[in-house]
């Protein structure tokens, strides 16, 4: 209690007392004086609450249209945002769709976090021939373009959201264990970890305080960027017809079947994809703006 | 560096084997039948049998992949089932427009990527940078398939300055003709690959700009022209080896732009095979392509020390 009270009786005569802020507190400040990382972050808040929340947001059914309306412009009374092929709102159909595409973009990155993190890991931490093993099994799936093996895959186990998530998942695995591979070996080349081995902390321990404490900052900011990539790949696959399937309102299958309607109302056709953009774009910028208030290269 | 060649091209061997066990799973992990397709529903077992015969379905897992790699080796890779034909053709025919289209759009990559990185990395913090690089991350997140669709809405139905579809093949078109049906899927696949050069040639540069042996250049009077030679002298490198690496993912990357613009390449056949699950199509379109990356990964690693002799490799 001196101490505090001795602090108070300084800051009191004028003299700052120091703060000293944590890391991730420090992380977070950087990034909150990015203008860019936080037009960002609202910009994903609204579109997952929009999702999140469709229900309530439209009075619509995003399944059922009719006839008379079918592809309205943008600005119709009732339909702010026009209405698609079979007259279904387009407003309603954005807010669903986003439940579909933004699941397809985000349950594949973290499952692949989950598999390929634990992996990167045990062969970074282990080393020696169980990391040869790991990591030469990886260059395998390496040596396909990610999303020629994410089409391959998902077009032999046919087309379907679940195949669509597994697919994307086996695709997405492999960097993330690169990336956690390289992060675990430079943790585990540091003094401290063979320090606390010294004093007799056993592998789990050291694996879980030390590994993947310093872990996290380059695995956060490279699962943001992924992000971004999945999001575009995961609606890919519903666009050639593999992930999402009619009636289901997703913004990739959207914009396929909407692409008949180019020649009557182009500015409705391009909604789903934009919607897909600015979550890709989002997340890339915030995968920057984080890395540059973690400082890390 | 003959030792690192021949150790990296033994290297390729594994690598482009496991390929090709990858490729051949996938027929294992495809539900139902494949001969549901040609096969009618009432068939006799005779006829089942002799099909399974001639399709080589007949035989332990083990031999029919050692069977199907022996003939693939030697550019064998079956009967579509859904057209009859064989695979291998269907494949050269179109791997050619996909090729074609690959190497238009990275040459458009590589001029945007370098000219915006140049620009960006000798004007790091300005208004300048600020603008390639919003451009270079657009580039970055834009779905290709969404951009293609934006392209046509913009000049084929707003402005009808270039078609929509199609490669054209028909028509007793002159050359520009046919290059006219190029351009929108060329600009859609070269966004993402256009970002990426830029981004790397934009680090590259602003550390490269802030070296000792530019400041003595810059002592010993050199003319800003002949700096920036060797600027670029020392980014070309690794702004090559992006761009090889990334010839090799616009090839396979191009499935969705086909699809959009109905290109004949490999894109719309993996499409086409997918739809009619003609697995092996898929087989054999997903194995050559896969190849032309590991190919084109190996000549990157192999060539990247010969343009940069500080790159030691052992």
């Amino acid at each position: 209690m001196t101490t505090l009270v001795e602090s108070r009786k300084k800051s009191m005569r004028g003299i700052p007392i120091h703060v000293s802020r944590g890391y991730w507190s420090t992380v977070w400040r950087n990034l909150r004086r990015d203008p860019a990382s936080v037009v960002c972050m609202i910009v994903l808040a609204l579109i997952f609450a929009g999702a999140i929340f469709a229900p309530w947001l439209t009075a619509y059914d995003p399944a059922i249209g009719s006839i008379g309306t079918r592809l309205k412009p943008l600005g119709t009374e009732g339909h702010i945002l026009g209405t698609d092929e079979q007259g279904r709102d387009m407003l309603t159909r954005l807010l669903y769709g986003g439940r579909m595409s933004l699941l397809m973009g985000t349950a594949p990155v973290l499952m692949a976090l989950l598999i390929g993190g634990s992996l990167g890991t045990i062969a970074g931490y282990y080393g020696g021939r169980l990391n040869t093993v790991i990591m030469r099994t990886a260059d395998v799936l390496f040596a396909f373009p990610s999303v020629l093996l994410a089409v391959a895959i998902a077009g032999a186990l046919g087309a379907g959201v679940g195949n669509a998530l597994v697919a994307l998942t086996i695709v997405l695995i492999p960097p993330l264990l690169r990336v956690t591979e390289s992060a675990a070996t430079q943790v585990r080349a540091l003094a401290y970890v063979e320090a606390a081995q010294a004093s007799g902390a056993g592998s789990l321990t050291i694996i879980r305080v030390q590994v993947l404490g310093n872990m996290l900052g380059p695995v956060l900011v490279y699962s943001t960027s992924l992000l971004s990539v999945a999001i575009i790949m995961a609606a890919g696959l519903s666009f050639i017809g593999l992930g999402a399937k009619p009636p289901t309102a997703e913004w990739g299958l959207m914009l396929n079947t909407l692409r008949t309607a180019i020649y009557s109302q182009p500015v409705v056709t391009i909604l789903p994809g934009l919607c897909i953009f600015m979550v890709s774009l989002s997340f890339n910028m915030l995968s920057d703006g984080l890395r540059t208030a973690m400082d890390v290269s | 560096m003959t030792r690192y060649i021949i150790k990296r091209l033994m290297y390729a061997i594994p690598v482009a084997l496991a390929v090709s066990l990858i490729c051949f799973s996938l027929i294992q992990i495809a539900p139902g039948d494949p001969l549901a397709v040609v096969l009618p529903a009432d068939a006799s077992q005779e006829i089942i049998d002799q099909t399974k015969a001639r399709y080589g379905l007949d035989k332990p897992l083990v031999t029919q992949y050692f069977l199907w790699l022996g003939k693939a080796v030697q550019g064998d890779f079956g009967i579509s089932i859904a057209t009859g034909r064989s695979v291998s053709v269907e494949i050269l025919t179109a791997i050619q427009y996909s090729l074609v289209l690959a190497l238009f759009a990275t040459l458009m990559a590589l001029i945007v990527g370098l000219t915006c990185g140049l620009v960006a990395g000798y004007n790091v913090g300005t208004a300048m940078d600020k603008v390639a690089s919003a451009v270079a991350i657009s580039g970055v997140s834009v779905p290709s398939y969404w951009l293609g669709v934006v392209l046509v809405v913009v000049f084929s139905v707003n402005l009808d300055w270039l078609p929509a579809m199609g490669a054209g093949i028909n028509d007793e078109a002159g050359i520009l003709e046919k290059m006219s049906f190029m351009i929108l899927p060329s600009i859609a696949l070269a966004a993402m690959p256009a970002g990426i050069v830029t981004r790397s040639v934009r680090a590259l540069v602003a550390d490269v700009l802030t070296r000792e042996f530019v400041t003595a250049l810059r002592a010993k009077g050199l003319s800003e022209v002949q700096i920036f030679f060797h600027v670029t002298r020392n980014a070309a490198p690794t702004a090559l080896t992006v761009i090889g690496v990334q010839l090799g993912y616009l090839m396979a990357g191009s499935i969705l732009v086909e699809t959009v613009f109905s290109w004949p390449g490999t894109g719309l056949l993996l499409n086409n095979a997918i739809l009619t699950r003609d697995i092996p199509v898929l087989q054999g379109t997903t194995l050559v392509l896969a190849l032309v990356f590991v190919l084109l990964n190996l000549l990157v690693d192999i060539t990247q020390p010969l343009l940069d002799p500080r790159i030691k490799r052992t």
